[in-house]
């Protein structure tokens, strides 16, 4: 994986960027300004907006954000960068995250990671499936280390996946 | 005041002042490579660690205070073990290519591994690997080589207060990162080159030029706005190939410009005045110094009138004998001021490229010298004027004007017009003094021989006052010094030694008396 | 009650009562049940007042330092400065869930917590900063903060006590290094999570550069237990052998284990009974090779080691680690040790924030040689050499992390040596490592 590897190769460069915070996400961020004393505290609610809105922070979004709260588009990326949560690229329609720290490990948490890219046919982690539905990532630590392994799809944590409910699981997403 | 113990040696220094910081004055260094006295502290390459008894565990200098009655081991073992396990984890995924980096020989990373590092590599792994990127400006960035220390983001964010550097990523995919499409194209960007203490970013223009142990390097003044900053002027085999800044806490911090970093290429110029010259019925003709000044005062005795038009470029040494020309010949005085766009540091107060695009027009001014901007307007013919190294204020010269050129080359209009052409030095070749905007004034030093039969300004111009019987005076700089000093009341008092090489204010400004 | 395990006899639950009771998490059923009255209370009180109260019971953080809670609070003096409060919910330390149950089952708890010492520390405003990750108890501490403004509880004149005290859930975005006091602070101002140097230390300097305490979700749970039934009253929860760990600790447990979740239990419960009795020991036909008692951060134990200790602060130190966030990671026989310890290094380099050159280079180094040697690949010099940085990495940097990546390797490498060693080819030396020397290429 190219460290400096930013192009939005989801997004077409020649359509224009369509700024995220108008209307209502816009009167999200007015809020989200009058609970800190410094626009800058806004970054994370704001860069979750975007997230939430086109699936991913693109260079453009950045810049939007950056540009709202008085940054400069370098300093946004410094922090998305620093954060596993925001994604630099398009995902698949399900982000599956499975936890492989030691506590899961040993429950056999890495096995359920190679039933997901088996079944969904991912094949690899960080790849989408051809079929744009899924990507799959080892996640560390979910915090849910009794409930192993837990699997994080998009915003739902299923708890106790094993090898043989990744099937069913997958069965009921679209 | 707080008292304590470095290395054996008390030192006192005034509360709140960093162990760093008190260990200089002691005369002890403690490695470091984050910090920096014009940054705010990071305290992240954990080079300093430092000893302090009683603390439980290594404290690191820059980010701790001093404090009443503590003892403090720089050289211990245990600071030195850390310090060899800092350069062991800077250097597993270094490349180690000294041999075609630009920084060694002045690379801090290769110093300390040399002075306490591990002889042999224990790292078996593979190396990470970055590609080199252009960050714009005159910078390039080769992160193998970073050692995440952040002085360029640091000094991007909160001196030039324009961020566009970042630490990209974490852990050790950290690199340091920009937006794509915003370069450092800040007019003080080239900090970050000397601020980095290894050989990640590197002068796109000083690229494979030299090896630092190449350089010959000498203390001057930089000559591009009326700042004044102080800068080094770092030669090979007589040819001036960068020009880094000289700190100077009054003036300029640790910094330069862009634009005064890089206007060197003139002073290397080939196609200099080299001898003197004066025009006979076959035109410019060599001529031995002692005839061309005697013609150039024959010149100037018999003319009805008489115009100086001298560069604020000029030392003050210059323009002092000019003033003595001026004075005895009842010569006019003037002067022209090239212009450009204001580009202040925001982070360093009273640090800008100045819009004047000179050093020394407030000596020059000091020395009666008035800014006009057509200075050939009022001229006619039987005119004298003595064009002193500001060939680019004349764009065309009336005719029947005769001109005489001091100056370090003859171009444009003063190719076809001089009747006399006397070769002086660059600021870069000779001694001498600039008075910058606020009254201070200060020493530059030769930094390179001048060629062929050039000679010093203060010296050609000495001549040719005495020649015009304005009296005699000295073959040394610092002699004209002395003499211009004893004649400025707002620079009684001064010489080159208690100006040292940071300079003195000089007291305002006011007119020379005779 | 328990989740996911039903409550076992031999707890003491406080702070966990209402796990698996879905009407605990509504306003109506938090009040139902006696919440908001020693808010109530709290507030019609001299912060000082608290501040003592919680100080004589004893209470430490339960983020993983363990300090006093009560003399943290009494940092925060009435300067007229704004005061912040942080409630650190990015609970990231591996083997800890046990405030992502408190939110989930009873996110009044939290916020009554919250206000109680926001009040103690002259705060008007608090932040809950919680991991990214913890998407449904993110949800639900929302919808308590919701349902809390709505009905006078927070606000501009909370409970009418003319006070006001506003709390702001803020979401993390995955780094479980903003879990450190000063990088949570980073972290909210919309920055790196950074840990910061220290001093100036919160109370002094903290968010946005003002005084601040920060707080973990369990403390302030267990303080509005101690203000409503007495110092005593906690202390009479733990063990009277040792005074200076009181009341009762949630524990999260998992890995090989018969019946992984989350126990609460006074200070000073034997651990014996603790793992083999509640927690039913390991799985079926299997034995404990070995235990990380407090979060993935401090030294690993062997059974041994665990069935001989009690479980508060003093107990589990003196049995050679820390009680650290109180999750207890349980190893199996059939665990390969040097396996986890390389995957745990991992997870440590991963988080590394990159700031110190000790943890951001040495993380990722141990990993390679760790890894090298999982794979039969290492030497027996790769064994002190592991040792070696470890050292380097251990009390020289801003924050922990580094120490942390350094602990399970040196614990490892001192209990299960032999199983690095077994994985070390005979007379291998460093000439015979793959494209390290041609002549074995």
């Amino acid at each position: 994986m190219s460290l400096h590897a930013m192009a939005p190769d989801g997004h077409a460069a020649h359509e224009p960027y369509a700024p995220v915070f108008t209307g209502a996400r816009r009167a999200e961020l007015d809020e989200l300004l009058t609970r800190y004393p410094t626009k800058m505290a806004a970054l994370l609610p704001a860069l979750w907006i975007v997230q939430e809105e086109r699936g991913w922070v693109s260079a453009e979004g950045m810049a939007e954000v950056a540009t709202l709260l008085d940054l400069t588009p370098a300093y946004v990326k410094g922090v998305v960068t620093f954060y596993t949560m925001y994604h630099q690229h398009p995902v698949g329609r399900h982000f599956v995250q499975v936890c492989t720290t030691t506590p899961c490990n040993v429950c056999g948490a890495e096995d359920v990671v190679n039933t997901f890219l088996r079944e969904t046919t991912c094949g690899e982690l960080g790849v989408t499936s051809a079929d744009g539905r899924f990507t799959v990532i080892e996640v560390e630590c979910l915090g849910a280390c009794g409930f192993a392994t837990p699997v994080m799809i998009n915003d739902a944590l299923v708890e106790c996946v094993s090898v043989d409910s990744v099937k069913d699981l997958l069965a009921g997403l679209d | 005041m707080v008292t304590l113990t470095i290395e054996g040696r008390e030192v006192v220094v005034p509360p709140g002042t960093s162990v760093l910081e008190a260990a200089k004055t002691a005369g002890v260094l403690v490695p470091h490579y984050c910090y920096h006295p014009s940054l705010p502290v990071a305290g992240v390459c954990r080079m300093c660690l430092v000893e302090v008894e009683k603390f439980p565990k290594l404290a690191p200098a820059c980010a701790t205070s001093v404090g009443e009655g503590q003892v403090v081991h720089v050289h211990s073992e245990k600071a030195r073990e850390a310090r060899k396990g800092v350069l062991e984890f800077l250097l597993i995924n270094h490349p180690l290519d000294c041999p075609i980096c630009d920084q060694a020989g002045e690379c801090e990373l290769q110093d300390y591994t040399f002075a306490e590092g591990r002889k042999d590599s224990r790292y078996l792994e593979p190396k990470r690997f970055n590609p080199m990127e252009d960050f714009g400006g005159d910078v390039l960035y080769v992160p193998n080589r970073c050692i995440l220390c952040t002085r360029c983001v640091r000094f991007m964010d909160v001196v030039a207060q324009d961020p566009v550097l970042n630490v990209s990523e974490r852990g050790d995919r950290a690199y340091i990162g920009k937006f794509e499409g915003s370069d450092l194209t800040h007019a003080w960007a080239s900090n970050v080159v000397d601020l980095c203490p290894v050989g990640a970013l590197l002068s796109k223009d000083f690229l494979n030029k030299a090896r630092a142990w190449e350089l010959d390097r000498a203390a001057s003044i930089c000559p591009s706005c009326s700042q004044g900053c102080n800068v080094v002027l770092e030669t090979r085999d007589n040819v001036v190939v960068r020009i880094r800044p000289r700190p100077n806490a009054a003036v300029n911090q640790h910094f330069a410009c862009d634009v005064g970093r890089l206007n060197y290429r003139w002073i290397n110029r080939r196609d200099r005045l080299e001898f003197p010259q004066v025009r006979g019925a076959q035109g410019l003709a060599v001529a031995p110094w002692s005839d061309a000044i005697t013609a150039a005062a024959a010149l100037i005795g018999s003319a009805a009138r008489v115009t100086v038009l001298a560069s604020p470029a000029l030392s003050n040494e210059a323009l002092f004998l000019l003033h003595r020309i001026s004075a005895q010949t009842g010569a006019a005085q003037v002067m022209t001021i090239a212009r450009g766009p204001e580009a202040p540091l925001p982070g360093v107060k009273d640090l800008s490229l100045r819009a004047e695009r000179a050093p020394n027009h407030t000596g020059a001014a000091m020395l009666g010298f008035i800014e006009v901007t057509a200075p050939t307007a009022d001229l006619t013919a039987g005119d004298v004027l003595i064009v002193a190294d500001a060939a680019d204020a004349v764009a065309d010269v009336p005719a029947g004007v005769i001109v005489i050129v001091v100056g370090t080359a003859l171009d444009g209009a003063l190719r076809d017009a001089a009747a006399v052409a006397l070769p002086v030095c660059t600021f870069a070749e000779e001694d001498g003094t600039f008075t910058n905007l606020r009254g201070r004034v200060q020493r530059f030093l030769q930094a390179k021989a001048p060629p062929a039969q050039v000679r010093p300004s203060y010296r050609v111009l000495g001549e040719l006052a005495s020649a015009v019987g304005a009296g005699a005076f000295p073959v040394l700089a610092s002699d004209v010094f002395a003499q211009l000093a004893a004649s400025v009341p707002a620079l009684n008092g001064m010489t080159y030694r208690n100006l040292g090489l940071q300079g003195a204010m000089s007291a305002a400004p006011v007119e020379v008396t005779a | 009650m328990g989740y996911p395990q039903p409550s076992h006899p031999r707890e003491t639950p406080v702070l966990s009562t209402y796990f698996g009771d879905a009407e605990a998490r509504t306003l109506a059923g938090w009040q139902a049940r006696g919440g908001y009255e020693v808010l109530r209370q709290v507030l019609a009180t001299d912060p000082v007042a608290v501040q003592n109260v919680v100080k004589d019971s004893g209470l430490r953080g339960r983020g993983g330092a363990g300090f006093p809670t009560g003399v943290k609070w009494s940092f925060m003096k009435p300067d007229g400065k704004t005061h912040y409060l942080c409630i650190n919910a990015d609970e990231s330390e591996p083997g800890t869930f046990k405030d992502r149950e408190l939110m989930r089952w009873t996110p009044h708890q939290l916020v009554e917590g919250t206000a109680i010492a926001a009040h103690a520390i002259y705060a008007e405003t608090a932040y809950i900063y919680i991991r990214g990750e913890y998407t449904e108890p993110i949800a639900r501490v929302r919808e308590a903060v919701r349902e809390a403004y709505a009905a006078g509880i927070l606000g501009a004149n909370a409970m009418g006590s003319g006070k006001r005290v506003d709390v702001h859930v803020h979401k993390g975005a995955g780094a479980y290094i903003c879990g450190e006091e000063t990088a949570l602070m980073n972290s909210l101002e919309g920055r790196r999570g950074n840990p910061r140097i220290k001093p100036p230390f919160p109370a002094v300097a903290g968010l946005f550069a003002q005084p601040t305490t920060i707080n973990n979700v369990e403390t302030v749970c267990a303080a509005q237990h101690v203000l409503r039934h007495g110092a005593d009253w906690y202390k009479s929860l733990s063990s009277p052998s040792n005074p200076r760990s009181t009341g009762t600790k949630l524990f999260s447990v998992c890995g090989n284990v018969a019946r992984p979740g989350n126990y609460e239990v006074g200070m000073g419960f034997p651990m014996k009974d603790f793992l083999w009795d509640l927690c039913g020991g390991p799985p079926a036909g299997r034995e404990f090779k070995a235990i990380i008692p407090g979060g993935s951060s401090v030294p690993i134990l062997t059974p041994e080691e665990c069935a001989a200790a009690v479980m508060d602060y003093e107990g589990i130190q003196a049995a050679g680690s820390l009680l650290g966030s109180g999750g207890v990671i349980c190893f199996d026989d059939t665990q390969d040790m040097v396996r986890q310890i390389a995957r745990l290094a991992r997870f440590y380099a991963h988080e590394s924030c990159a700031q110190c050159t000790q943890c951001r280079e040495g993380t990722a180094w141990t990993v390679k040689i760790l890894e090298r040697i999982r794979d039969g690949e290492g030497t027996m010099k790769d064994l002190d050499t592991l040792l070696e940085i470890a050292d380097n990495m251990t009390g020289k940097t801003i924050c922990v992390l580094s120490d942390s990546c350094a602990t399970p390797v040196v614990s490892g490498l001192k209990k299960f040596r032999h199983e690095f060693e077994a994985k070390i080819p005979k007379n291998r030396s460093m000439a015979m490592i793959p494209g390290l020397s041609p002549a074995a290429a």
